[in-house]
């Protein structure tokens, strides 16, 4: 099996070994071997399309946590410029988990603020495999508290298996650090756009997704407790989570049609993983057309549509 | 369920569902935490504490809403908030027949019940969380009814008081569940502008989504003595970390030492407390009227940390 392909791309992958290795004779340039290679690709590409078009909401999971599926670090070279970190929550230390900064967006100084998984083993530990702890959440305040006195807008990248549960998270509040962003993000005087690049996990999510405007990639989920966890608790075994998984509707179509989210970014084709750079150039493109939707409104009419949309969740 | 349960038509099983429902009114009852066999008229006098270990019993909302309230002029609201299914979640059942089953064990539509009334004449609006239904957790109705009792608190500007005992937010109601966190910390963040007090009081056990919003977020915040009060339960942190928890660990004493909450106070005195922490803070309103001698009321002032600074 190759690593680099999920269970259900497998037939994918050994298109493209096939493909790899034609390439590799071909050198001689024979014309039949890049015909032959051109059919493959094709043939790929169709596999590819008929594959994504039918995933399941277990399959997306699996998308959303892909090994090479693109972090908030990987986003913020190519959909901002110019980007400056900012650190810690000057209270108790810098979490990691949760990287923020001011950046620009087409020109535009931004906030961005994102939950970041890390990628080779070291860069994982150090990122706490992107489980903020409380000064993860208190730094993410402090950073969108100096959004609004600078009249910046604020961009949040959502991308956490959840907050982290551990003995130091509770001691220091887990708890409270969430829901004083819940709170304080619902009258955040200044637009507030949230993305959801990968896995939103339940509350250590949404203690950075509560804004004006909620859009999450094709292939990202988002649940109110992972499908393992779910499974758990209901038929006491993870080996369910793909029923758990289905019945919760993580994906962005189920979520859009709930009216949960307000919109959903078109991954190019196999996984936002195969063209990173497609992927942020079409995140880029949208968050430039909300902000520049959000800013033709005035601010307490925003405020106020923020807090009705609020209260309309479930109605 | 036995067989002959599954063979009769539902008519017939919803009787036996009621019955199995009632607790044998005996007359003595078991402490869970020290085994004492109490005389149930000595407990139910002691506000469901018992009297050999002080431990606090698990009560219902209503039992809750009667023992905190002023007897005079209580009524409920917004008892017309019904749970919907909106995904027709179902794993082993249909989330559908779970509520059914929950409404008819506990007698509630739905996690939450909340009432208006008095706490020693004082006009207060006051939810109570159900944990027999669902463990408590917060779905749409939960969340509803929450925002608008709270809504109606800070229309009238009269304190808000809730009680929660919960295990989080209701899987079966997915993401509808957990943006009843962001719902529910929006109004109360409303409720804080206005300045309407808002006190949440934490009962045995407090997880989850609602520990992660409206559990965390009072202008005050108490717990009953020995509550359990966390975002992640024991056993998901003992096994992300490979550990023994400490003792005590995530219980309302944890929580106090490490800065979370105000204060611990017992149900006995729950009613006292919170009536004297309200009428001051609503003094504070009243301020423009001239009779008012606020100054009486005040606490010593300990700490100005102003004249520190400078």
């Amino acid at each position: 099996m190759n690593p680099n392909y999920l269970d259900f791309e497998q037939p994918i992958a050994e298109l493209e070994v096939k493909i790899e290795e034609l390439q590799l004779v071909g050198s001689d340039a024979d014309i039949n071997i890049s015909e032959e290679i051109r059919t493959l690709r094709e043939k790929s590409a169709r596999l590819t399309e008929k594959i994504f078009t039918n995933l399941s909401a277990w399959d997306t999971v699996k998308v959303a946590r892909h090994p090479q599926r693109p972090y908030t670090l990987d986003y913020l070279p190519r959909v901002f410029t110019d980007f400056d970190e900012l650190h810690g929550d000057r209270h108790f230390g810098d979490d990691h988990a949760i990287v923020g900064g001011i950046a620009r967006l087409r020109g535009r100084p931004v906030m961005v603020i994102g939950q970041e998984k890390g990628r080779a083993v070291r860069d994982k530990v150090m990122r706490n495999f992107g489980m903020p702890k409380p000064e993860g959440y208190r730094k993410a305040l402090r950073l969108m508290q100096m959004a609004e006195r600078f009249k910046m807008p604020v961009i949040t990248l959502i991308d956490t298996p959840g907050a982290y549960p551990g003995i130091d998270s509770e001691e220091r509040g887990i708890s409270e650090a969430i829901a004083q962003n819940l709170a304080a993000m619902s009258r955040l005087a200044t637009p507030v756009v949230c993305v959801v690049i990968g896995e939103g996990s339940s509350g250590g999510a949404l203690g950075i997704g509560v804004g004006d405007h909620l859009v999450m990639l094709q292939y990202a989920t988002y649940f109110v407790i992972s499908p393992e966890g779910c499974a758990n608790i209901i038929w006491k075994s993870t080996a369910n989570a793909p029923d758990a998984a289905a019945a919760m509707g993580v994906t962005s179509s189920v979520l859009q049609e709930l009216g949960i989210i307000d919109a959903t970014i078109p991954e190019p084709m196999g996984g936002a993983h195969r063209d990173v750079d497609l992927m942020a150039e079409r995140i880029q493109a949208h968050l430039v057309g909300q902000l520049e939707r959000l800013e033709q409104i005035p601010l307490e009419e925003m405020l106020e549509q923020r807090y009705q949309r609020l209260m309309s969740y479930g109605n | 369920m036995s067989w002959i349960d599954r063979i009769l038509p539902s008519g017939v099983r919803k009787e036996t569902g009621e019955r199995r429902s009632t607790v044998p009114e005996g007359l003595w009852k078991k402490c869970v935490k020290c085994d004492a066999v109490l005389y149930r008229p000595d407990v139910e006098n002691n506000d469901d504490v018992c009297p050999k270990c002080d431990h606090h019993m698990r009560i219902s909302a209503r039992r809750r809403l009667a023992i905190f309230l002023d007897a005079e002029g209580r009524e409920e609201i917004l008892a017309d908030i019904e749970p919907i299914d909106r995904l027709k979640f179902r794993d082993k059942k249909r989330y559908r027949d779970r509520i059914s089953a929950a409404q008819k064990a506990t007698g509630e539509k739905d996690a939450l019940v909340a009432m208006r009334g008095n706490l020693q004449g004082l006009p207060v609006v006051c939810v109570a969380f159900e944990f027999a239904f669902h463990g408590g957790s917060m779905g749409y109705a939960v969340g509803e009814k929450f925002t608008r009792a709270a809504q109606l608190a800070l229309r009238e500007r009269i304190p808000m008081v809730c009680f929660s005992a919960s295990g989080g937010a209701r899987m079966q109601e997915a993401l509808i569940s957990l943006m009843q966190m962001a719902k529910t910390s929006a109004v109360i963040e409303r409720m804080k502008v206005a300045g309407v007090p808002y006190v949440s009081v934490m009962t045995d056990p407090i997880y989850g989504g609602v520990s992660a919003s409206l559990a965390l977020l009072g202008d005050i915040n108490v717990a009953e003595p020995d509550a359990r009060a966390g975002f992640a339960g024991p056993n998901i942190i003992e096994q992300t970390i490979r550990q023994k928890l400490p003792k005590g660990f995530q219980r309302s004493e944890f929580l106090l030492e490490h800065g979370a909450i105000d204060m611990i106070v017992h149900r006995n005195d729950m009613r006292d407390t919170l009536a004297r922490l309200l009428s001051k803070l609503t003094n504070f309103d009243l301020v423009a009227d001239p009779e008012a001698e606020i100054d009486d009321e005040k606490e010593p002032v300990e700490f100005i940390p102003d004249e520190q600074d400078d």
